[in-house]
């Protein structure tokens, strides 16, 4: 762990940005000040712990102003934040692996309840073995519960996307919590140059909290959470469902208002698109493989292989239609899962699952899609696996059948 | 498809939860003796159960596989072809916890068919509660001391074979007595049962209920909210807050009347309710202070009236009041309305004083109530008094 840094966040020229260096973790850090969050708990487990050390030290330093409250575990930590949102408190929230794990129930009930809560992940494989690198199986557990998921690449990413979660989550349209996931180590450790945007522009960006009338407060007398039995639940469940819905539209509002303020464009909010505009083949994946994956694409085509790359940014909502239209005009798909979902139809992991369930209702062809598991644990996911895994995705775009889900970078 | 037949049986939650789970199994394995197949179950909606909530069981009884898998297609009856009370004081209306308003203890019932309630009162007595319907029934009455025990015992003082045999009375293509005995024989092993499930055969007796004839009471009607009509947020919005209210007879007000949800009362819930000795009240606010449910309001002059809607009966007002007779639980049956006590003791005081008299002298001792077993020995102390019932029928 670094020591202290210092960043002239506020310095005389407010209307400027300014760059730093800092690791994603602190990158996150830094969007909390800037958006005023006035409730963050905490409880260390590494690798999420480096946000809530750095949010500590702005704290301590008077940088920053809020309820700082290191909680007894990661039940409470999660629980005062659902209580705090409930009140009208803006607030901030994370954990890791089994961190996640053992805030469950807490997690389970909060899109029912409506708390615009933002958390990061640090994804951090499940316990056992007691690992702490790298694997998405952490914030995918919550993937059904009405939870917004996203996942993001770089320092610069975790910055914007923690303050477009913010915008997304307040909304009234959705409030619903949202998990902001970073990849252990590749993202929360390491350090990149972040441009850090002005108060006045977070301000524009993000309007106030505003809870209305589910405002938890003695002039707005309500009851919260009571008992419901069946002739409730369908009706409530339906309520998130409709969160479900709008969910798309209003991130592309939020992303254009964002685009529009910063002037960074992140173009199709969902999912970005390397070299695939003539690509016959693509990969697919979420997080910092990213970086290994756009090496090893450019490299291949130096060598006249037509490889393109599609890294998912969202993936509650999950963008079925928009990604099947995508990836329909391709010969052939592979999915890079740094998870596993035991089982599952084909044996795959989480993405490419869901890949294969967007495509089947929405996509004009039936390209075959490959399912890779590699990276996890934290192993590197690297550039001759993502090569390796271009070989096989070639052989079954001219029509040699692949086994459906392969372990890449596995001893054996 | 054969014949499909339900049965559909209302009880005091915890204190009668094992007998109706014996009773309507007993319904099940008695009429497999001839031949016939079913199933039982609780309300899952009843459950976790809470002292004296109006809870239901059902029996399901097919003469085939498919038939009874027809029964089956919707997890509650919404007619039934024979409906027992265990507790009379049921047959003012019910509100369990899974519903909204109170419902009539009949409603379920097909016309002509019978409903039956444990009970030491008389149908005239009886028909001054049960709610009127548009269809005739047969009102059968089952003499006998209501059975209540508690969480982890079960009285067994026949009161399960009793309903047996009435039921073989009342709706013999369910049940013959014969299927009946055979099921005590065999699985009860008692044959002073088979004799309590004989008698009570041959005593039961039906009258015949006109359409209008009962308790004029207006129900409750309540729609359910569309989704999109329901507040987000799993939340409800609070009652607010409540205020002074008016003396009756000066017409000045004072004191303060919390607002009460009016979608749910506990009234239903409760078999003995406090009365109250204004007179003799102290204003120390113990009952006040300590009811769970917030059901006394501050009367203008600063003594203490129950609200009657919201009361469960559990008897912690009277078991915390100081003063001697200042507040007695008595039986619910002793009642028709829940009007306000305090009003009627404003309107006319020596009227109240002398009602209550009276009133009180039909409460039992505390120590000898029947919600469940209160002390050691309780069981054996009120055995004469339900063979004298049983003798005298």
């Amino acid at each position: 762990m670094t020591t202290t840094i210092t960043i002239p966040l506020e310095g005389k020229k407010k209307t400027y940005e300014q760059e730093a260096l800092i690791t994603g973790a602190e990158a996150i850090a830094v969007a909390c000040k800037l958006a005023n969050v006035d409730v963050i708990t905490a409880y260390p487990i590494r690798p999420y712990d480096t946000v809530m050390q750095y949010i500590s030290q702005l704290v301590a330093d008077g940088e920053m102003d809020c309820e700082f409250i290191v909680a007894e575990g990661e039940h409470s930590q999660f629980e005062i934040v659902k209580h705090a949102s409930a009140c009208g408190a803006r607030v901030f929230c994370g954990s890791s692996g089994v961190g996640w794990m053992y805030a469950m129930e807490c997690l389970t009930v909060s899109p029912a309840l409506r708390v615009p809560m933002v958390c990061m992940v640090g994804n951090r494989a499940l316990d056992d073995p007691g690992a702490f690198g790298v694997e998405h199986n952490d914030a995918l557990a919550v993937r059904d519960l009405g939870w917004l998921l996203n996942w993001v690449d770089s320092g610069q990413e975790a910055l914007d996307t923690a303050l477009i979660s913010y915008r997304v989550a307040e909304d009234r349209r959705i409030f619903v919590p949202i998990a902001l996931s970073c990849d252990g180590a590749f993202l929360t450790h390491s350090q990149a140059l972040v441009k850090i945007p002005t108060a006045e522009q977070v301000r524009e960006f993000l309007p106030r909290y505003n809870r209305g009338d589910l405002l938890l407060h003695p002039d707005n007398v309500i009851s919260v959470a009571p008992q419901a039995n069946e002739d409730w639940v369908t009706e409530i469940r339906r309520q998130n469902y409709a969160v479900t819905e709008r969910a798309c539209d209003v991130i592309r509002e939020v992303y254009a208002d964002f685009e529009r303020i910063f002037g960074r464009k992140y173009g199709n909010p969902f999912f970005e698109e390397y070299m695939t505009e003539d690509a016959e083949v693509v990969l697919l994946g979420m997080g910092t493989l990213s970086t290994s994956a756009k090496v090893a694409v450019r490299k291949l085509r130096e060598e006249g292989k037509k490889v393109g790359f599609v890294r998912l940014r969202w993936f509650r909502p999950f963008a079925g239609p928009l990604l099947a239209k995508c990836l329909e005009r391709f010969h052939a798909i592979g999915v890079i899962d740094r998870d596993f979902s035991f089982g599952s139809p084909d044996l795959s992991g989480v993405v490419a699952t869901e890949v294969r369930s967007a495509m089947y209702t929405s996509a004009a062809t039936r390209p075959p899609v490959l399912g890779f598991i590699c990276g996890l644990g934290g192993r590197e996911v690297t550039v001759p696996d993502i090569r390796e895994m271009t070989d096989i995705i070639f052989q079954a775009a001219h029509g040699k059948p692949q086994p459906s889900t392969q372990w890449i970078g596995l001893r054996g | 498809m054969g014949q499909l037949l339900a049965v559909e049986l209302i009880y005091r939650g915890v204190f009668q939860k094992t007998l109706a789970k014996n009773i309507t199994r007993g319904i099940v394995l008695a009429a497999h003796n001839e031949g016939k197949l079913g199933i039982s179950f609780g309300r899952y909606g009843d459950s976790p159960e809470r002292n004296g909530i109006p809870a239901k069981s059902f029996a399901i009884i097919a003469d085939d596989e498919e038939t009874l898998q027809a029964g089956m297609a919707q997890y509650e009856p919404k007619e039934v072809d024979v409906t027992i009370v265990l507790d009379d004081t049921l047959c003012k209306g019910t509100e369990s916890w899974a519903w909204y308003g109170l419902r009539p203890v009949n409603g379920a019932l097909k016309p002509g068919r019978t409903l039956i309630v444990v009970s030491l009162q008389d149908a005239p007595e009886l028909l001054k509660v049960i709610h009127r319907r548009e269809e005739p029934y047969k009102l059968g009455i089952l003499k006998g001391v209501t059975s209540f025990s508690g969480m982890w015992v079960y009285k067994d003082d026949h009161t399960d074979v009793r309903v047996l045999g009435a039921i073989a009375k009342a709706l013999p293509e369910l049940v013959g007595l014969k299927a009946v005995e055979q099921f005590i024989d065999e699985k009860l092993k008692n044959p002073l049962k088979a004799v309590s499930a004989h008698t009570a055969y041959d005593r039961f007796t039906a009258i015949e209920v006109k359409p209008g004839q009962g308790s004029a009471e207006e129900l409750p009607h309540y729609t359910l909210p569309k989704w999109e009509d329901m507040r987000l947020g799993v939340s409800i919005k609070g009652q607010p807050q409540g205020g002074p209210y008016q003396d009756p007879v000066t017409k000045q007000t004072g004191g303060f009347r919390p607002a009460r949800n009016q979608l749910f009362k506990k009234a239903s819930t409760r078999t003995m309710r406090p009365v109250v000795n204004f007179a003799t009240c102290t204003k120390c606010t113990l009952c006040w202070l300590n009811c769970p449910d917030g059901s006394f309001d501050v009367a203008p002059d600063g003594t203490y009236d129950v609200d009657l809607e919201a009361c469960c009966g559990c008897g912690i007002c009277e078991a915390v009041c100081p003063v001697k007779n200042c507040i007695s639980m008595v039986s619910e049956s002793e009642f028709h309305d829940n009007d306000r006590q305090w009003a009627s003791f404003r309107k006319d005081r020596d009227a109240y004083l002398k009602w209550l008299e009276n009133t009180i002298k039909t409460a039992e001792p505390i120590e000898q109530r029947s919600q469940g077993f209160r002390y050691r020995g309780q069981y054996q102390e009120q055995i004469p008094v339900a063979l004298e019932v049983a003798r005298k029928g």
